[in-house]
């Protein structure tokens, strides 16, 4: 346990290192980042055999920063970010192999996803607002290079927008915390004291001060109708950063609304509540139906990560133990798989046919090219659907079964989403793979093309292996998460027995 | 003496002097003002060597030599900075060194160091000696402005700084933008200086004293009046140009845009943290009577509601104007009359909060632009005047500069953990402590907060263009000298260094 604030400065090295490395030549930079990467993952799963689940997050690191505005330098961990801290093991190792294809700028294209890492990590250990959000503005900045120096389609009106929209949040999350810390005479931004501030405030003034924080981190979750940069976003950003920005940069958001803004304002969650069950639901339809006539498979992928993500928002909003946990593990389930999908479509597919129209990828009757990605797909795909066995079932099953709790209309309605998921996944990994034009032959142009390399497969069992084993013992995550729900600070907001 | 004759003429308390008690501590006066002395030796030491010695040198060795000479006069103005450190009120309360006297006179000298070094990277001034030389004398006036607590002091510190930087606005004779800069810059200063004195004099008028600390307490007794209002406009006018805030900001793109590089910088730098000291000095302890309030919606007449228009004024239109900018000297133009609006907003919650958030933001904002306007002189002196699309590729032409442009353009940006996020961040925090979002202050630090989103975007067009816009065919190479290069890494290393621990200076209020 000691050892997790490492994790942060590990990652911070191995951007540096990495860098230097790539002066020399990529393959070392490639290393320096696996190693980097890897090494971080393992401190996690070390730490994480030997934890043993609290209600309150235990403390790691806690020293005075800046006194004169009561910022701490406080890290600790519980069951919630122990999940999300295992899962940004797993998908910085696997982005970095599937960017293993990176030859152009190597060294800065791991020094800036190293950086992005360093700052996930920082989010899910901070338990003081200020270095919160100093480590949530850090993993921006890198997300902006990553997507417009190696992205493709569109790369900079994506990489801007994505920016944007992330830095017009977190402006959001700044505005409202700086007013609740301001007026509430809380004397530090340990979230405990902010909340014990906040709650003295009016009604009305929560109100308006859970909607500044929790919209601000809802448009880095993709919550309707925030999430227009996720699409663009997500298609336009390499392999290894889609991967990222889907597996753990959207968690990044939803963390923010469940460990920051609904503790701190029980009386805005109270109002908000229909509302942002509602824009949840209409965000899991409507992403649906747009992935459902995507002509760009990965468009397909980015809109699916929108309607998944819109889950997360709906447990969030149901606000019991049950739908709160489901949404937690909700996140770790659609980082594995969303990672795995963009995987296939972005590295597998699309660096070797350069081409991710559907019309065109139907031609191609790629199963027979390229078996191992046409396997991996179809269970990534499986997986998408929530299919049982795979993470994704136990989690949406159980944020549907906590949003009936709390309202059977809106389990109703979120269930038609897991329909649309079925219908939209089924068709993009029949038109990506199996289209077929029938004839035995394969086109001469396409048979050369290059075999799925060892990083690549690596990769991907990594990522089916993380979905397969949550996916039967669900309970090894629910175990931590459902005790850190008990926590003192989440008393006013999640309501309901254990689940 | 001189300031003892005004003591004498100004003494309608006689009983309240400090004077009469204290006497006249000319040794005290004379270890206060080392640093000033230091530097003007320095000053007179680079003319000397370059006339006797160097007369027939090339201008890059005679530059190299003067700056050579300036930079160890400046080092030696910063010991002797250190070593008086916060002793207090000096001669009677002429000059006070008080935590953010002394702390501004530091900063105030590390500023002209890093101008010096970046000097080094741009293209050599022709007159080189005189060039050192004038930096060290604006340098002396930024100095004696950081810990003048008396109008008159006050006012010949202003002048001596500001005469200063017109020349050096003007230096480059072979560029008419140049002239055109140092004419704009000279005539409005000018006028702003006009109104400056006329406020004084009417100050002087109204209350008898030019100490601050004696207007202070006759205007506690006095009340607001009709005259006092003139006064306090007139003031205001003044720090409006000097701050660059909107209306007053008219010069700032031109001169940005003309001055050589390191004429800007200091005038970016130098010139705007010493200005804000100074007013902050003049408003907060000496008409602090007449400070009104914005605390709440019903606006207490006085400064504060005229500064916080000023304030917003200034966001609003450094921020939306900067996003049309294609000049990057012109960019930082705007911007710099964006953070003028934030800077103006630390002003005010100066009563509050105290000195601390508003210096940490205008230091750490200075060293940014001063590094931002090095990097500038640099490019200017391969390619000429330079757009922010000549920056194309600067990533691979010479990375260790293009890193410290990021560092300093997200540094303005207020990106975490850089120094620029947390000057932000306690200005706008003590600003919404005033009264949260109830009243003007709070309004401005939510808008400016906002508004950040905003300036994100004209930022970021700028690294864009360094890290992922391809290199033009054929670059001109980019030779930096090595002095420029340590010089910008260790401004870089310190934003860096102090957005980690802001406490470093913030802590020392």
């Amino acid at each position: 346990m000691r050892l997790l604030p490492w994790t942060i400065y590990l990652s911070l090295a191995g951007a540096m290192l990495s860098l230097a490395a790539g002066r020399r030549s990529a393959a070392a930079a490639r290393w320096v980042a696996l190693g980097t990467a890897a090494a971080a993952w393992g401190l996690v799963l070390a730490a994480a055999t030997g934890f043993s689940p609290s209600a309150l997050p235990q403390t790691l690191v806690d020293l005075d920063w800046i006194p004169s505005m009561g910022g701490r330098y406080h890290l600790a961990a519980d069951g919630i970010s122990m999940t999300l801290l295992v899962l940004t093991g797993l998908a910085a190792t696997a982005g970095i192999l599937f960017s293993w294809n990176i030859g152009e700028r190597t060294g800065e294209f791991f020094a800036f996803y190293l950086t992005l890492i360093a700052g996930v990590y920082g989010v899910f250990l901070s338990a003081d607002a200020l270095l919160f959000f100093v480590f949530y503005e850090l993993a921006i900045v890198p997300k902006y290079f990553l997507i417009a120096i190696w992205g493709s389609t569109n790369r900079e009106y994506g990489a801007m927008k994505l920016a944007l929209y992330s830095f017009a949040g977190s402006a959001l999350v700044l505005a409202g915390l700086l007013w609740a810390y301001a007026t509430g005479g809380a004397h530090s931004f340990a979230l405990a004291d902010l909340a014990s501030a906040a709650a003295r405030f009016p009604a009305g003034q929560q109100v308006a001060m859970f909607a500044l924080v929790f919209f601000g981190f809802a448009v880095l979750a993709g919550l309707f109708p925030f999430h227009t940069w996720a699409p663009t976003g997500h298609v336009a950003a390499p392999t290894g950063a889609s991967m990222l920005l889907a597996g753990v940069v959207m968690k990044l958001g939803a963390y923010g609304c469940l460990r920051v803004a609904m503790p701190l304002f029980p009386a805005g969650l109270a109002f908000w509540q229909p509302a942002i069950a509602w824009l949840a639901i209409i965000g899991i339809l409507y992403a649906g139906l747009v992935a459902l006539v995507q002509d760009d498979c990965k468009f397909v992928i980015g809109y699916s990560s929108v309607s998944h993500m819109g889950f997360v928002m709906l447990g969030l909003a149901a606000a019991n133990p049950r739908a709160v946990a489901g949404a937690v593990l909700q996140m770790f389930s659609h980082g594995v798989i969303a990672g795995l999908l963009f995987a296939v479509v972005g590295r597998m597919v699309y660096d070797r046919t350069h081409t991710r129209r559907l019309g065109d990828l139907r031609l191609l009757a790629l199963y027979r090219l390229l078996p191992f990605a046409a396997t991996v797909f179809v269970i990534a795909g499986l997986a998408s659907m929530g299919f049982p066995g795979f993470s994704g079932f136990p989690a949406e099953l159980s944020i549907l079964m906590g949003a009936w709790q709390a309202s059977p209309l809106w389990a109703a309605a979120a269930a038609l989403g897991v329909l649309i998921a079925a219908a939209f996944t089924l068709r993009v990994v029949q038109l990506t793979f199996f289209g077929g034009s029938g004839s035995r032959e394969t086109p001469a142009a396409s048979a050369a093309l290059p075999p799925i390399s060892w990083p690549e497969r690596t990769g991907a069992l990594l990522l089916i292996g993380a979905a397969v084993v949550i996916g039967l013992k669900p309970d090894l995550l629910l175990n931590w998460i459902v005790p850190s729900l008990q926590s003192p600070l989440f008393k006013a907001v999640i309501k309901g027995g254990a689940p | 003496m001189f300031f003892g004759l005004f003591h004498g003429i100004a003494s309608p308390l006689a009983g309240s002097q400090p004077l009469a008690a204290a006497g006249l501590d000319y040794a005290g006066l004379g270890r206060a003002l080392l640093p000033e002395a230091a530097l003007a030796a320095g000053a007179l030491a680079v003319l000397a060597v370059d006339i006797a010695l160097l007369r027939a040198a090339g201008t890059a060795l005679r530059f190299r030599a003067a700056a050579a000479i300036a930079a160890v006069a400046v080092v030696a103005a910063l010991a002797f900075c250190l070593q008086t450190g916060s002793s207090g009120e000096v001669f009677g309360g002429v000059l006070v060194l008080d935590s953010l006297g002394t702390a501004a006179r530091a900063a105030l000298l590390c500023l002209t160091l890093v101008v010096l070094g970046v000097s080094a990277g741009a293209a050599v001034p022709r007159r080189p000696a005189e060039y050192c030389a004038i930096i060290l004398f604006a340098t002396a006036g930024f100095t004696l402005m950081a810990a003048a607590q008396q109008l008159l002091l006050a006012f010949l510190a202003l002048e001596l700084a500001s005469l200063s930087l017109y020349v050096l606005a003007g230096f480059d004779l072979s560029r008419p933008e140049s002239a055109e800069a140092a004419m704009k810059y000279f005539l409005l200063g000018a006028i702003s200086s006009a109104f400056l004195l006329f406020g004084f004099s009417l100050i002087y008028g109204l209350t008898g004293t030019i100490d601050l600390t004696q207007i202070a307490i006759v205007l506690a007794r006095q009340g607001p009046s009709p005259l006092l209002t003139v006064a306090l406009v007139m003031v205001l006018v003044a720090f409006g140009f000097k701050a660059a805030a909107a209306p007053f900001h008219l010069w700032a793109p031109d001169v940005y845009e003309g001055a050589p590089a390191p004429s800007a910088a200091l005038i970016a730098s130098g010139s705007k943290l010493a200005g804000l000291v100074l007013f902050t000095r003049l408003l907060w302890p000496g008409l602090g009577e007449a400070a009104g309030d914005v605390s709440s919606a019903h606006f207490g007449a006085g400064w504060l509601p005229v500064l916080a228009i000023l304030s917003g004024a200034s966001l609003l239109l450094g921020n939306l104007a900067a996003l049309v900018q294609t000049s990057l000297r012109r960019l930082l133009a705007y911007s710099a009359i964006a953070h003028a609006g934030a800077l103006l907003l630390g002003v005010i919650v100066v009563g509050s909060s105290g000195p601390g958030p508003v210096f940490y933001y205008a230091a750490t904002y200075a060293l940014a632009t001063a590094g931002a306007f090095g990097i500038v002189g640099i490019l200017e002196r391969t390619g000429g005047s330079l757009q922010i699309a000549g920056l194309a590729g600067l990533s691979r032409r010479s990375p260790p500069l293009a890193g410290c442009l990021l560092v300093f353009i997200l540094s303005l940006a207020g990106v975490p953990p850089l120094a620029g996020f947390f000057g932000k961040f306690a200005v706008f925090a003590a600003a919404l402590k005033l009264g949260g979002v109830a009243g003007p202050a709070g309004w401005l630090a939510v808008a400016a907060i906002l508004l950040s989103a905003v300036a994100l975007y004209y930022y970021l067009i700028v690294v864009k263009q360094a890290f992922v816009a391809p290199a033009p065919a054929n670059p001109a190479p980019i030779t930096v000298s090595p002095v420029a290069a340590a010089t910008l890494v260790v401004a870089a290393a310190a934003i860096i260094v102090l957005g980690v621990f802001p406490s470093l200076l913030l802590g020392l209020f």
